[in-house]
């Protein structure tokens, strides 16, 4: 037994089981994939008039990528100083984006494992990451270890690569001549490419962008968002152009 | 409008979304209406916010490097290139026809 050579980074028993190695490979990949563009989302959030450390915190308690880049997008779009307007879809358009997170919850809270403590911390990891990572896993222990090592190196990765992103931004100056502006673009699609099955979803994103483009030269920053969330939200609750008992709903985690 | 009231309201929204899928009873948010709506939402949020970071500089409807920028990451996608190599591919090409005075 102790003659063999572990295959994960830990060295208890459970990282012999092959499976549970290739969960904890998984997790490591994704999280430093996705960590490397924390610094798209520090620049971005010091080019948005967010201070080092607004940015720091951003990425340390809220810790939805998603919701973080919503949230900087519509203060940047509305400029400084933040008016009331602005500043509350900007909280609205960061929570709306959130609100997948909810159901990833369903799914990752019986992965996690029991304890007050630890199911807090899950709950702040529960993202489109580790979700995606510990349900693809075939056997409960591969599930709990993909989740707590994706969401391990990405919580450490995203905050340092945000900070060095935030402090990086002062230096860079214009964040367009890095094209950090169009990564933020190519990151939302990259967001929304892998929910794109089926005519619903495809329709209501069309009309969803036609919207926000539309409404943008005459509403205060975030109400396109908004306003393109609704036409989304009616769409979901009448089931246009969906199927009766369709599979749209089946939201399985990108 | 403090920003830090703005960041610290939408952290506690953000965190109680995610708590309470731990506590919500799993039937209130599987019903078929519920989990379609919340899906076609993010689909349409993200859908506008492509669109609005790709065409709106403040209020003003804008085309520039970016617009290739985001088709290039369409394709990349398309063919199924990881998440940080379409990002990264999205930001040098915008940066790349900036630099060479193109769709300033």
């Amino acid at each position: 037994m102790e003659d063999r050579t572990p295959v994960g980074p830990y060295k208890d028993s459970k990282a012999r089981d092959p499976r549970v190695a290739a969960a904890i490979r998984s997790g490591v990949a994704v999280g430093l994939a996705v960590s490397l563009y924390g610094v798209s989302f520090g620049a971005l959030a010091v080019a948005a008039g967010l201070d080092v450390w607004q940015t720091c915190v951003l990425s340390l308690l809220m810790f939805t990528g998603g919701s973080q880049f919503a949230l900087i997008g519509v203060l940047a779009a509305g400029g400084v100083p933040v008016t009331a307007a602005t500043g509350w879809s900007a909280i609205a358009a960061a929570t709306l984006l959130g609100t997948r997170n909810a159901l990833y919850a369903l799914r990752t809270a019986p992965i996690v494992g029991p304890g007050a403590a630890r199911r807090l911390l899950a709950a702040h990891w529960t993202i489109d990451e580790t979700a995606a990572v510990s349900t693809a896993q075939p056997t409960p222990e591969a599930r709990r270890a993909g989740f707590w090592v994706t969401g391990a190196v990405i919580y450490a990765g995203w905050n340092t690569t945000t900070l060095i992103g935030a402090l990086l931004g002062d230096l860079l100056g214009d964040v367009r001549a890095w094209g950090l502006d169009a990564a933020a673009a190519a990151a939302f699609l990259g967001l929304l490419w892998p929910r794109l099955r089926g005519l619903q979803p495809v329709a209501v994103a069309i009309a969803a962008a036609v919207v926000a483009v539309a409404l943008a030269p005459w509403t205060p920053a975030g109400v396109p968002v908004l306003a393109a969330a609704a036409v989304a939200i009616v769409a979901g609750l009448t089931n246009a152009l969906g199927r009766r008992r369709g599979t749209a709903g089946e939201g399985t985690p990108a | 409008m403090n920003a830090w009231l703005v960041i610290l309201v939408a952290c506690a929204a953000a965190f109680t979304l995610k708590l309470s899928g731990f506590f919500v009873p799993a039937t209130l948010l599987e019903r078929p209406r519920i989990a379609r709506t919340a899906d076609l939402m993010t689909a349409g949020l993200l859908a506008a916010l492509v669109a609005t970071q790709t065409f709106t500089v403040g209020p003003e409807l804008v085309v520039d490097a970016r617009l290739p920028a985001v088709v290039l990451a369409g394709v990349l996608l398309a063919l199924r290139a990881p998440f940080v190599v379409v990002v990264v591919a999205a930001a040098a090409a915008a940066a790349g026809i900036r630099a060479l005075g193109w769709l300033a």
